[in-house]
């Protein structure tokens, strides 16, 4: 598996990390060593197999529709980069 | 003389504590001024909670007072800074939390808080739990105390590390792919990776949420089963807790291992096995045997698979848990954003290290459309096959035994250029996060020197057999009590 250097862009658009131009290759090479040992998986034959997507056979749990949290906005605001009115600021998304 | 403080057991300090020997201030004061005087060198804390230490210690004294202590009542531990705490800084290693004071809790951090333990500090790790060395921490690397040019391994390095130096007597690790165990086998303590499911994720940073669970790190398995007893339970804030009472660990220990069935895992002993840690750790299973266990040779025919099937599971969940990094709600936000896209983007690529930055790459690539069939569902049938390997082997023995590391510690920067090379340290602990199994590692002989760890792995909700074994084997050995020159 080859890795182009525009996939590499792309990819990390997708993940919405900035990477300078002049980064991107060493960053290939990298995540190409890391796909050549990920598909060592391809050795396997896996027709039958069902996806294992948790150790645990188990359902997601209901629990009563009750309000059981209570309004802690000012304390997880306290945090946050920019606030104001009790809204987050970021800029200017619609002109 | 009596014993030095830092030597005893938790049962031998909840003795002391609750026959007046000494107040919890006392002994908190005694662990706070080893880590005033050691950890300039070792860098295993990335925040030391002086205060709030010595007035959880006057709480504690109080409550022993008052007759309403607990067996973890007034003793002191660390929490690896992966786990969130109430008002104190939670950085998870990295620049991206630097400024993060926790509005709140984690389960395992309240629940041993109303065990009335003290909080001694918060541990150094790798960035966001992802490394095998914990030279990725914003913080920079811990050092081993067994050899300070030697790293700790990862990504529970600073626990490990501090609880072998003996400046706290017990810690919390976390453990998505080996994370507990293989710091554990470095730095020579005992650490154990419970049942995924067993231990809250509530309020522990995710890294991969079908991998990650958190553990206790001693110096002993009484400790440990100590530990686990406070930490382990049911839990309605995370979805994956689950339902079921918790065994008395404590009471177990002390079980003979006549007639256990040990399982020797072959493909464990392979060629990247260093040839002397593969002694070391045939002496402790012929201890072992001489207890009464009995061994045999089991196989895990793809366990190979399970670094390669790792390397997409944990990146791809990964991707997905880091995408709440966005410079908005909470954590780093770059100066002077253009737009949306430039505030999320130069935030994430500040905020995050190299590893951090090469793992969501690699998850979204193997998430991203076109690729996720022969990537990520792919994974997740080796996934099932390595799994089921696990359950045809418990079907013949009770316990599995192997090292968990294929190494001693290397030297600090030998792999830090080499993603892969380092991705292999975890070669004999990752099979167990796939399935979801419990594990621990405990020391056994010194090679050259340096601690390494044998491995047990039991099957699902097997923590007191694990633990039993484990603690019988430290009861006629003293690799666990030996501790590092200098410390």
């Amino acid at each position: 598996m080859t890795l182009r250097r525009d996939e590499v862009a792309k990819i990390a658009h997708l993940a919405r990390l900035a990477v300078e131009p002049e980064a991107l290759e060493p960053l290939r090479d990298e995540l190409a060593g890391i796909l050549r040992l990920v598909e060592q998986m391809d050795e396997l034959d896996t027709d039958d197999i069902l996806p294992m997507a948790h150790p645990l056979d188990m359902n997601q749990r209901l629990r009563p529709d009750e309000v059981t949290e209570e309004n802690r906005r000012e304390a997880y605001q306290a945090v946050a980069p920019l606030v104001e009115n009790g809204l987050y600021l970021v800029p200017k998304v619609i002109e | 003389m009596s014993k030095d403080l830092h030597e005893r057991s938790l049962r031998e300090l909840a003795a002391g504590l609750a026959a007046g020997e000494f107040s919890s201030l006392e002994l908190t004061e005694h662990f706070l001024a080893r880590i005033r005087a050691h950890d300039g060198e070792l860098n295993t804390f990335i925040t030391v909670c002086e205060e709030t230490a010595r007035d959880q210690a006057r709480a504690a004294d109080e409550r022993i007072r008052k007759g309403e202590a607990g067996p973890l009542t007034g003793i002191p531990l660390a929490h690896k800074d992966i786990f969130c705490t109430q008002g104190v800084k939670t950085s998870c290693g990295s620049f991206m939390l630097d400024n993060f004071v926790s509005p709140y809790d984690a389960t395992v951090v309240e629940k041993l808080a109303g065990a009335g333990m003290v909080m001694l500090g918060k541990t150094n790790m790798d960035e966001f739990a992802m490394g095998s060395s914990n030279e990725t921490s914003h913080y920079g690397p811990v050092r081993n105390p067994w050899d300070t040019e030697r790293v700790p391994g990862g990504s529970s390095g600073g626990s490990a590390a501090a609880v072998a130096a003996r400046l706290t007597p017990a810690a919390t690790g976390t453990d998505t792919g080996g994370s507990i165990r293989q710091p554990a086998a470095l730095c020579g303590v005992t650490g154990l990776k419970p049942t995924y499911g067993r231990v809250s994720r509530w309020g522990m940073i995710a890294f991969a949420s079908s991998l990650d669970q958190a553990g206790p790190m001693a110096r002993s398995a009484e400790d440990c089963a100590r530990l686990l007893a406070a930490m382990a339970g049911f839990d309605p804030k995370d979805s994956t807790s689950v339902e079921r009472p918790v065994d008395d660990y404590p009471g177990a220990l002390d079980r003979p291992l006549e007639g256990l069935k040990l399982g020797l895992v072959e493909e464990f002993f392979d060629e990247g096995l260093d040839a002397e840690v593969a002694a070391a750790v045939e002496t402790a299973l012929n201890e072992l045997k001489r207890l009464g266990a009995e061994v045999v040779e089991v196989s895990l025919p793809h366990s190979r698979y399970s670094v390669p099937a790792y390397y997409v599971v944990a990146p791809a969940e990964c991707s997905s848990n880091l995408a709440r990094y966005d410079g908005v709600r909470f954590g780093h936000r770059c100066e002077d954003p253009k737009d949306l896209e430039d505030l999320y983007k130069r935030s994430r690529a500040e905020g995050f290290g190299a590893e951090v930055k090469r793992r969501i790459l690699i998850g979204t690539y193997a998430l991203s459309a076109g690729y996720y069939d022969a990537y990520y569902l792919k994974a997740q049938k080796v996934r099932r096959i390595i799994a089921d390997d696990f359950r045809r082997a418990f079907e013949q023995v009770d316990l599995l035994v192997g090292p968990a590391s294929p190494e001693v510690a290397f030297e600090l920067g030998a792999k830090a250029d080499d993603p892969v090379a380092m991705y292999l340290s975890d070669i004999y602990t990752i099979a167990v996060n796939l399935a979801g199994l419990p594990a621990l590692s405990m020391p056994a002989p010194k090679v050259r020197g340096l601690p390494t760890g044998l491995q047990l792995i039991g099957d699902y909700f097997d923590e007191a057999r694990l633990l039993n074994a484990a603690h019988q084997l430290q009861k006629v050995t003293d690799w666990h009590l030996q501790r590092p020159q200098g410390y």
